[in-house]
Order: C-alpha cells, then structure tokens, then sequence
C-alpha cells in the first residue's frame, strides 16, 4: 500500500462498463506490529464518512491495533481512505478521552460518579417535566451514533417524553436529502446503488467533491475513468476540485445560484426533446407546471446568471440527455445552499423526464456526509416519524403508539418537528430548559457561532453533553457523559446507499466510559418511562434487542428490515435494505418498475411549497396526487438574500478537506492525519488576492455582517469573486484551548448566516457575503494540503 | 357599478398588506424564515399592485364611500414584544390575507360576470398568491403555538 497521505485515493484498478470493481486490500497497522502479532480481528464498518466501507478491526492485548478493508464488501471491496487508515482508531486512543462522568459545580467541570451525574439529569428533568411539561425539553444529536442508539433515543422522545424538540446534525448534513426525496417520491429511501458507479455511461456530480468526502468511492470512479470505455463526467462546483479536474464539463457556477443551473438544464431537456414521453405519461405528475416554470430559463440566461459559458450548459444537458446511463449524485455545494431542496428536486427531475431510475448505471444518489445519518433519518431520533411514517397521518401515528403499547396523545404529532435551528432558538428564547446533545459539536458545526456560544452559555439552560471527547460544546455543559466510541460498542448503521453493516465490539471502552445506547436506556429507567400495562418503554437488555425492536417497526415500509439479522450480517457483505423474507438479499435499487410510494395512506409526506414550506396538507394532497407516480417539483430561481455589496464583495463558501471529518473531535487527534492539514486557511483565487494585497501564506481577516477569522492565505484555483473556508476548525487545539471569545477567531463559521431553507430546514452554509483584508505578511507557505482541491494554484480557472 | 370600489379596496389592501409585511419581518429579524418569506410575500404583494395597475386605467379607481366600505384594520404598523409577540403578529397578517383572499375572489366573480378575461387573468394569478401565504402562514402558526402558548415566559 502507498502512502495514503500523498496518495489520498491509492493505487488503480481500473473496470470497464458492466464489470465487477476489482478488490484491493489496504491495511494499516500500529507501528511495529505485523500480521502475526493481531490476536483478533473484528468486523466492522468505518465511521468517518457516509461511505461505510467494510473493516475489520485488529486487536491486540485488548486494545485496537489495526484496521483492514474487508475485500467482500459490496462497498469498498477492501479499500480504505485516508481517515479510515489513520484515523479511526488511532483517532480514539487520545489521553484526552473522556473516562468518568462531569458535573458543574461552582462553575467548574469536576469528575464524579454515573449515579451522581444521572441523578444530576434526572433530577432536573422530572422537575421540568412538573412544572413545565415536555416541551422545556430538547435532544441534538448526531449522524455518529448507532441505529439502535437512535432508535432508543426516537422512543424515549416520543413515547417516553413526548417532546417535538428533536433533531440531529443531520440537519447540517442530509436533510435536504431527504426533503427532496420526500417531495419527489412521497418518501425517503436513496433510489440508487454505488454499483451504479460500475455501470453508468455519464456521471454528474452536484456540489459534492466525492474526491475528498467520500475518497474509497472516487476510487471507484476513478477507476471506471481509467479504464475502457470510460464514462463523461461533469462537475458543478465554485472549486477547482479533483472532480472538476478529471471533468468533461466543468460548470463553476456562483454560489447561491445552482437553482438557475438546474433550471437551465431541465429546460434543454425539453427544448431538444430528450425526455422519455411514456415514462413522463406513465409515472409522473405535474410535467406542465415544470415545464413552464423552466421555460425562461435559456443557456444564456443561465450563462448570465451563474457567471458560466452558455456552451458549457448547453455540452452538459446534452450529455445528461443523450447518455443512455446516467448517475446523478448530489452533496453539500446543493443541500447546503439557497433553495436547497427545490435545487435537489431538479436531480430528481432529471432522472424522471428520462425514465432513467431503477435501472443499472442509472442511479440518483441524494448523498449525506456522515456515516449514520440515514438512521437518523430512519429512526426518528431526528424530526422524522420511525420507519419513514407520515406526521401528518394519524393512521402512522396509531400505528407506532400501538407498536409502543403507548396512548397516541403522547406522540408529539400536534405540532411539526422542531428543526435544529429552532431548537436553538427556543433555548435561546428560554423556553427549552434542557438541551441533551449527544455526539456533536454545534459550538463549532452550527452557523454563527457567537450566537451559539451565547445559547450554550445561558443560565437558564441545563445541558448535557455525552461524547467521547471534551469538546468545545461539552465544555458548556452542566452534565458530561463520557461515552465509548466505534470499536468499543456493537451496533448496526447504514450507509449513503442504503448498505446495513453491523460493527461489533472489540475492546472495552476506557475508564467508566459506556455506550450511548447504554445512556438511553439508563435514562428511560430512572425516569420510569413505561408503556399502558406499566412495563418498561424500553425493556431492551441491549443493542440486539434494540435491532430487533426495530425490524417491527420498519415492518411494511419503505425502509423494511425484517430480513436482517445480527447474524446475517455477520461475516459476509453488507446488505443493502429493503431486505425481507421475500428479498432475502436486499434490494440493489429502488423504483425498478416506475412505482413510486405516493400513495396517501403510505406516503412519508404529504409536501411542501418549494419556495416557502407552507405544508400541502392532506386535503389538497389527496385531491391532486396520483398514487403510484413520482412528483415533478418545481421552483423559479430568485437571487440569494445574502449577495456581494460594496462592503462585503466575495461570496463565502464552506467545505471538508480529504483528511478531517466533522469537527475534528478523532481525526485532530491523529497525528498523521493532524500533519496533512493542522490549521484552517481561507482560499482565493489569483486575482482575488491580488486585490487584496495577499500572498500566499499571508495572514488575512476575512468579514462578514456576523463575525471575523484571522487565517493564512491559500492562493488556489478557486473561481474569482468565491473564497473557501474549510468548516473542521474549532478552539480546543488552540494555545488558551477554549473557545476563545477574546482571541482571533479561526472557525468557518463564526461567519456564516443563521438562515434556512424553507422546506428541508438545512442551514446556508454556502452562501454568505465577506471582505478579505490582508492583516500581516506570513512565515511561508500556508499548510492547506496541496494533494486536494485547495492545491497551489496552476491557474486552471483562468 | 360598484366593482371600480372594491378593486380600490383590493388595490389598498394590498399596499397595506405589503407593508405590514415588511413590518413584520423588519421586526422578527431574529426568526429568519418568518425574516425572508415575508419579504418575499411583500414583493408579491406590490407585483399584485402592478398587475391591477392597467385593471384600474379602465374602471378608475372609485374611492367615494371608501372610508364606510372599508373592512380593513390599518394593517400592522409596529410589531409586539414578549412571548405571544411572534404569534399574534402572525395572525394578524393571517386576517389580512383572509381579507384579501375573499375580496379577490368576489372580484373574480365580477370579472367572470363582466367577461373581462384581463381581470380574470390577474384574479386568478393573485388568489394562488394569498392562498400559499394562508397556508404558510397556519403552517408556521401551527409550529409556535404549543411554544408560546405552554411554555414561553
Ligand atoms: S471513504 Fe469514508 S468510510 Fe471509507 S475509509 Fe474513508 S472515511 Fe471511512
């Protein structure tokens, strides 16, 4: 194996059209160690993107040792990336890990003992729960955690408490994902596979830099790039991305504007009458209004609008409509810009207007970020209902109180789901009095962080924080849980393509340290949640019963479990759900035969308005819809809110670099992953920099109206008038180590906005106004990696 | 004939409308969704204005009798504070936009009784218009009501 540093996406093994992805086994061991000394390996997945490329995890004496790619899993077919190698374990064997509880006392963190701590939570909550009832109670948690963990977390909010107050980063990663899948397909579930990859003709990729989010499944295109008959490939991002690199067609359109794009390439569709009419007449609604609100929008116009050549808009619709084969896949440059969802919904119209879904090589991939977001979504520990079921149907909600054995009025369905961002603000507020957060990182991956710095302070909020590290959020808490991490707990967690996987437990977790899941139902107990005949809510002896608790739940939907089992899912390949008795196997793709779950009894939701997120309601959803076809959804562009002005000139985007994830909890903490990028760097192109007097490896204040960062200069390929911040960055590796209220700032998102999009919720990481000033001459080059799409420029752009 | 007054009252009623919009919004700029969507609900409202414009050429804008025809508050002019603020603010707008909704649709009447397709056009252009912001506005309503109504202080 090469050095996966430099080498980020390791050595080729090239596939031609149709074929199997060849294996190739990487493999990392700690220092010194060899094949010989591993006294066990357990399999697992990784847990460091949304990839969740198959692993067995080496041990050895009790403590993890290495990590291997697992050769006969469908996902990564024994690859591993760079944070997978060097920073899954060693990301966790910190001295800094969290081994015994924390509770504040006189303003201090100080160690004490799990009852003490519970008793802490369970105190306040019951009073809370007297005096004000659930709605003083909110829960943030994470696309980290297990689906059991999740699940436990869903029932113990729902049933336990009845709280609409629960949501997960998620939010920041995949809810327009999933919006988008619920406004186009009346329900949640990725319609394609990753052996899409293998067998497409034409690849588009929107606002996802799958070079550096997701590097084992780049490999995998790269290796369909370099072998025979390779497919066109076309990227749209304001970056000079590796993407845009090997792209046939490069669109680097402005942020804030992709809605126009993909209103202009739905339009050319039409206009050269590549559109499958059938399929259209067969398995869809509402074609006339889509075409009519795209009809303005010519190459031009678009060209114009989204500062890109008219040529290239037009080169790129005709590959999306003449390939017989295309996979669209779909990330954070779209879900986390202005009109997230409506701009995803053209994705999936796209695909409609071809007929080109549940066929090989014809894959959509509304991708998310981290490895367990999908069971968020799934499970209902976010704002969803378990098993993908309808708030607004009562029918649904009868349904899990029965499941529960609990009285349906306890079920928040009154009120929609409370999205992270109101949660926050009803803490701020101070109606929310106790905020649980569990394995995440708002003070760092939240928008605005001043403000939330001052949430997280407030007297009148109680929180907890459970995690494996003392973060830059935990560092506000009331309560802190240590918790263990991957390898020290079992469970199961599904990745972007629907792939289940079950990571087993290796070693013990350090100290007092205790699975999340553990948490939950510590929690549910001491509060004496307990179902109509008085038995417990949640009576599980551990994580297998929570799996199979769950299968009942997932039962007759769209995301059906039933066929898995912990042992099935032991020693071969994921398995990619719906699995049941009936598909043993799993489901390769969803939609093989233009069926669509719009049905009003069985859809996931009844839809928004694109442009405000006004609900249809069942009313007028049932009126309209026609059961069994997809949505065609549309929305006209209209400019961002937030624009370049004379004070604030640049447009300010955000993103992940190949070697961190999240908020660098685990992956700052390994060395090697640490060396390749150990400090944030803002990123202008050429011209940009001159303007403002910068070169490379200058230090630079960059403003906008909600903060300022003082950061080095990268001078890079990026298009004109658009600067880059990557968002990993906090304070707890800084030298006063907090989150540094006095000092200069280095987090993305001290300056990003608090706005949202109306339907999905997902915050506008991707679209705010800055100024760039030069503050002082550097010390050399900046240390922004130079494998990735931050390299030194080669004025590829220009 | 008295539909020259009602597309008077239409014409006012949009223009209060827009602006208490806009005072709506200017004033919870810290709930951004409820900040944007009214702005943009505005926007709608003064293009409804300029859609009526040519309407108003033909009949004139008859404003005799308007005071004791008037079947509209001033609109919002300021917002409120404290923990109902939000929500009353809200359903005020909601009885303008009612307000509104209905006078819209009994000038569409009117139009389908005069057969004036111009009118008919802007009608049914307009009453979509007011129908979404209904529905927004009972979705966002529906959202803080429990809030404010059990728990805020
Ligand atoms: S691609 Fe993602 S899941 Fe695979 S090894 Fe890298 S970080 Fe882990």
């Amino acid at each position: 194996m090469t050095d996966r540093i430099a080498d980020i996406w390791g050595e080729r093994t090239p596939h031609g059209s149709g074929q199997a992805w060849p294996e190739r086994v990487d493999q990392v061991l700690a220092e010194g160690l060899t094949d010989g000394d591993v006294d066990r390996w357990v399999q697992s997945a990784c847990v460091l993107c949304s990839n969740g490329c198959g692993c067995d995890i080496a041990v050895k004496d009790g403590k993890l040792v290495g990590i291997r790619g697992r050769a006969q899993d469908r996902v990564n077919r024994g690859r591993l990336g760079p944070k997978g190698l060097y920073g899954s374990w060693q990301g966790e064997e910190h001295p800094d890990r969290l081994t015994r509880p924390l509770i504040r006392v006189d303003g201090r963190l100080v160690e004490t003992d799990w009852d003490t701590a519970m008793g802490r939570i369970v105190e306040r909550s019951k009073e809370l729960l007297a005096s004000k009832g659930p709605l003083s109670h909110g829960f943030y948690t994470s696309g980290q955690l297990f689906l059991e963990e999740y699940y436990a977390l869903g029932m113990l909010g729902k049933a336990g408490i009845g709280t609409p107050h629960m949501d997960g980063n998620t939010r920041l990663c995949t809810a327009t994902a999933a919006a988008a899948l619920k406004e186009s397909f009346g329900a949640d579930g990725q319609p394609g596979s990753y052996t899409d990859i293998d067998e497409c003709s034409a690849i588009f990729l929107y606002g996802h830099n799958m070079a550096e989010t997701q590097t084992v499944l780049w490999s995998r295109v790269l290796d369909r790039l370099d072998g025979p008959n390779p497919p066109r490939l076309v990227c749209i991002d304001p970056r000079d991305t590796e993407v845009a690199r090997r792209a046939d067609v490069h669109l680097p359109v402005h942020p804030g504007t992709n809605l126009a794009l993909m209103n202009g390439l739905v339009r050319e569709l039409f206009a050269n009458g590549w559109i499958d009419e059938d399929y259209i007449a067969e398995h869809t609604a509402n074609v006339d209004q889509l075409r009519s609100v795209v009809e303005p929008w010519t190459p031009e116009k678009v060209a114009e609008t989204c500062g890109v050549q008219a040529a290239d808009v037009r080169r790129a619709a005709e590959i999306f409509g003449t390939e017989d084969r295309v996979l669209s896949t779909v990330l954070q440059g779209f879900y986390q810009s202005a009109h997230a969802t409506a701009s995803a919904c053209q994705v999936d119209n796209l695909h409609l207007l071809r007929g080109m879904l549940g066929r090989p090589g014809c894959g959509l991939l509304q991708m998310n970020g981290q490895p367990t977001a999908q069971n968020n979504r799934e499970c209902g520990a976010d704002g969803d209902l378990p098993g993908f079921r309808n708030w607004e149907n009562p029918q649904h909600v009868q349904d899990l109180a029965r499941l529960w054995n609990v009285d349906p009025g306890i079920i928040p369905d009154w009120a929609p789901p409370t999205h992270a961002l109101q949660i926050f603000r009803y803490v701020e507020q101070g109606s929310i009095e106790l905020l649980w957060i569990s394995a995440t990182n708002p003070a760092v991956s939240m928008p605005q962080l001043e403000r939330i710095r001052h949430i997280l302070d407030q007297d009148s909020l109680f929180l907890v924080v459970q995690d494996i590290y003392l973060t830059e959020t935990a560092q506000y808490a009331d309560v802190v849980l240590p918790c263990a991490a991957w390898g020290e707990k079992t469970g199961t967690f599904t990745n972007a393509d629907r792939t289940v996987h079950l990571s087993e437990k290796a070693v013990d977790p350090p100290g007092e340290a205790r699975s999340d899941l553990d948490v939950f139902l510590e929690y549910a107990r001491w509060m004496g949640f307990t179902d109509k005949d008085g038995r417990p809510l949640l009576d599980w002896s551990g994580p297998e019963d929570g799996f199979e608790a769950w299968k009942e739940c997932s039962r007759g939907r769209p995301c059906d479990y039933t066929g898995l089992s912990y042992n099935k899912l032991r020693g071969g390949s994921g398995i990619q759900w719906p699995c049941t008795e009936g598909l043993p196997d799993g489901t390769e793709r969803l939609y093989t035969d233009g069926g669509f779950p719009t049905a009003p009894e069985y859809c996931e939701s009844f839809g928004h308005d694109l442009l405000t997120g006004a609900t249809t309601g069942e009313t007028e959803y049932k009126a309209t819809v026609q059961p069994g076809k997809a949505w065609l959804k549309a929305l006209d562009y209209t400019p961002p809110h937030e624009e370049p002005d004379a004070d604030y000139p640049l447009r300010y985007t955000t993103g992940r670099t190949a070697y961190h994830f999240h908020t660098r909890t685990k992956t700052g903490r390994s060395r090697r992953l640490n060396d390749a990028a150990p400090e944030p760097w803002i990123e202008m192109s050429v011209e940009d920099a001159a303007r403002a007097g910068c070169q490379e490896g200058d230090i630079a204040r960059v403003t906008s109206r909600r903060g300022s960062l003082e950061v080095p200069v990268r001078v890079g390929d990026i298009r004109p008038g658009t600067v880059f911040a990557p968002f990993h960055y906090g304070y707890w590796d800084t030298s006063d180590g907090d989150t540094s209220d006095g000092g200069p700032h280095r987090a993305a998102n001290e300056l990003t906005i608090t706005e949202w999009d109306p339907v999905s919720k997902q915050p506008l990481f991707k679209n705010a106004a800055v100024r760039v000033e030069k503050l002082r001459s550097g010390d050399g080059p900046s240390k922004a990696p130079d494998t990735t799409a931050s390299r030194r420029a080669t004025g590829a752009q220009r | 004939m008295k539909l020259p007054v009602y597309i008077g009252l239409l014409d006012e009623a949009e223009a209060t409308l827009a602006s208490s919009f806009r005072v709506v919004a200017d004033g919870h700029g810290d709930e951004p969704d409820v900040h944007f969507i009214l702005q943009t609900f505005a926007k709608k409202c003064d293009a409804h204005r300029e859609a009526l414009k040519p309407v108003i050429d033909r009949y004139g804008e008859d404003i005799e009798g308007e005071e004791e025809h008037r079947l509209t508050a001033n609109g919002v002019k300021e917002v409120r504070s404290g923990p109902l603020a939000l929500m009353l603010d809200l359903q005020d707008l909601y009885v303008l936009v009612n307000h509104i909704d209905v006078t819209w649709m009994m000038v569409g009447q009117a139009a389908k009784g005069a057969r004036d397709t111009e009118l008919q056009g802007v009608v049914e252009q307009c009453e979509g218009d007011s129908e979404l912001e209904i529905r927004w506005l009972q979705t966002r309503m529906k959202q803080a009501a429990p809030q404010a109504l059990l728990v805020a202080e």
